[in-house]
């Protein structure tokens, strides 16, 4: 193909360059101020580049914050959430798709409805729920209030709906029980969904800043975004090389992963917005 | 058939089905539904966490509506919206156009490179911004003064405080839309644009008659999301301003953290939440009502 290469294109280009620059700047400030030493972080004019590299940072953060250990407890919260959510709203989005119930309409309105309530709105109430419990302070009470959520429910519902049903027919008449056919046909069909579910959970609850910081009151048990605010004491100067460093680490697992299935996690984003 | 079989497969077909959802149900009756029973109780009293609470009927919702440094955290919610909204919608849309046409090269790129700050912590990535507009550091604030910008304390301002925070959830979150309209975009058959070229209509006439129409339940899908995050607007206020200065960034989800887990004032801090909780409820009702016409649309 011999396509002429057109003024509207480059200038689209030059345009699409620039954008993407100034986007991924903050990104790129994390990173290079990660490993300033503390006299080009706070020098004026500022620069962009660090001239001597310095790994002086990270290991300050780990002197301030008990970093490894918030690290895991990241780790932990949004993992935990993304194992106990994924099991149960896949069994009740079973039951939705598949089971012909009593009540099956009226149970789902009250998801959708569910589905709505934003989580700042209970936020009081759920507080004194888990501390009535004694479960401040703990991975219960960071993961018991989001081991189900509405919005995986009715997504995963949607998904099984569209399956089609002529090999759970076939088991059906062969004698399987329901629970077999959840596990053995629909499960393995629905990688995809339930794959994008675990991502999404996982990222939402990793950067979480408002729920670990209501749930968790010890420094030993906040999570890695929580964990950074404690950095910022109050009227102090902010050390940004630390911050940015700490920043560096709360966001790398994430990026990561994120670059490494990227193609398949956009276009499942694309998805869950509209269908 | 027995008399009664059918009505014991039915039974049978319930316990199954409660085998299922129970846990779930189980998990969003305590904390979901029955918070949602007790912070509509809480909120018509002057409960604190101490002593018994009594009843004040709408005392708080009045104090939430009529209170000048209450309200304001209601108008600078609404300020917020209207700051974030359409940025983030308009500059999600242009983007895609431009992502969408298929002679700009390294799309991929640009599409993976646009959606990371998606994937990026509010709170963390509000940091970055801090240092960035730093007035004495801030390399951001050093290079807009080369072309004559002094922007100053932003954070400290109490005009550019709050767009300065609604920017940094732009930010974040535009790359999120961008992918929802471009999914949007490729489903509009590259027919109409041919036959509306062919008719002698410019690219504008092409935008404002091709793609606007089939793009409509996208954009209302997108605009009514964005409003329903701006009405949550927390992190990054928290990170950057604490709700400062002078108030002029506490909004809603701030002042429900604030007097719900710092004063203890758990009457108001319910009373607003419903407030949040009725906002929300309108916006997302007339999300379902364009999603349940897409999906009839589908069909």
């Amino acid at each position: 193909m011999n396509a002429r290469i057109r003024p509207g294109t480059v200038l689209g280009t030059m345009a699409m360059l620039a954008v993407t620059a100034a986007v991924l700047l903050p990104l790129a400030i994390i990173v290079l101020t990660a490993f300033k030493p503390v006299s080009e972080v706070n020098a004026y004019p500022p620069t962009l580049l660090p001239q001597d590299w310095t790994l002086d940072n990270l290991n300050r953060i780990v002197d301030e914050l008990p970093f490894v250990r918030l690290v895991l407890n990241s780790f932990l919260f949004a993992g935990g959430v993304t194992v106990f959510a994924l099991v149960f709203d896949s069994l009740a989005a079973y039951a939705l798709a598949r089971i012909d119930f009593t009540g099956r309409r009226t149970l789902l309105i009250a998801i959708i409805a569910t589905l709505m309530i934003p989580f700042q709105a209970t936020l009081v109430p759920v507080y004194q729920l888990v501390s009535d419990l004694g479960w401040v302070n703990t991975f219960a009470g960071l993961i018991a209030p989001r081991a189900a959520d509405a919005f995986g429910i009715f997504f995963l519902r949607q998904f099984f709906l569209a399956l089609p049903r002529d090999l759970d027919n076939a088991a059906r008449i062969d004698g399987a029980s329901e629970f077999r056919i959840f596990r053995s046909i629909v499960l393995p069909n629905a990688i995809p969904a339930l794959l994008t579910l675990a991502i999404f959970t996982f990222v939402n609850n990793w950067n979480d800043l408002l729920w670990p910081l209501i749930f968790t009151t010890e420094r030993e048990m906040g999570t890695i975004t929580s964990g950074l605010t404690l950095l910022t004491g109050p009227g102090g100067i902010v050390p940004y090389g630390v911050m940015m460093a700490g920043a560096l680490v709360a966001i790398l697992p994430l990026v990561v992963a994120f670059l490494l299935v990227q193609r398949r996690f956009i276009e499942s984003i694309a998805t869950t917005g509209i269908k | 058939m027995a008399p009664g079989a059918g009505r014991s497969r039915t039974g049978r077909r319930n316990a199954t089905a409660l085998a299922f959802l129970g846990p779930a149900l189980l998990i969003l009756t305590v904390f979901v539904g029955w918070p949602m029973v007790s912070a509509l109780r809480t909120s018509f009293t002057d409960a604190s966490g101490f002593g018994e609470a009594e009843w004040v009927g709408f005392d708080n919702y009045v104090q939430v509506f009529t209170d000048p440094d209450l309200f304001n955290a209601v108008g600078n919610t609404l300020w917020y919206m209207a700051l974030f909204t359409p940025t983030a919608v308009i500059a999600a849309l242009a983007l895609a156009l431009v992502l969408n046409s298929p002679a700009l090269p390294f799309r991929g790129f640009f599409r993976t490179a646009l959606f990371v700050p998606f994937v990026v912590s509010l709170a963390v990535a509000a940091y970055a911004w801090t240092y960035l507009i730093d007035p004495q550091v801030g390399l951001l604030n050093h290079w807009l003064s080369g072309v004559g910008l002094q922007l100053g304390n932003v954070l400290e301002d109490p005009d550019l405080a709050m767009p300065a925070v609604a920017l940094v959830a732009v930010w974040k979150n535009f790359g999120f839309y961008l992918v929802i309209f471009l999914a949007g975009l490729q489903d509009i058959p590259g027919t109409l644009y041919e036959a509306a070229k062919v008719d002698g209509a410019g690219p504008w006439r092409r935008f404002t008659n091709v793609t606007l129409p089939l793009l409509s339940n996208t954009l209302a899908f997108v605009l009514v999301f964005a409003m329903i995050a701006a009405l949550q607007a927390f992190d990054q206020i928290y990170v950057m301003t604490g709700g400062g200065p002078y108030g002029n960034t506490q909004t809603i989800v701030m002042e429900i953290y604030e007097s719900g887990f710092r004063k203890l004032e758990l009457g108001f801090a319910s009373a607003l939440s419903y407030v949040l909780l009725v906002a929300t409820l309108l916006l997302s009702v007339v999300q379902f009502v364009f999603f349940g016409r897409r999906e009839k649309d589908a069909q």
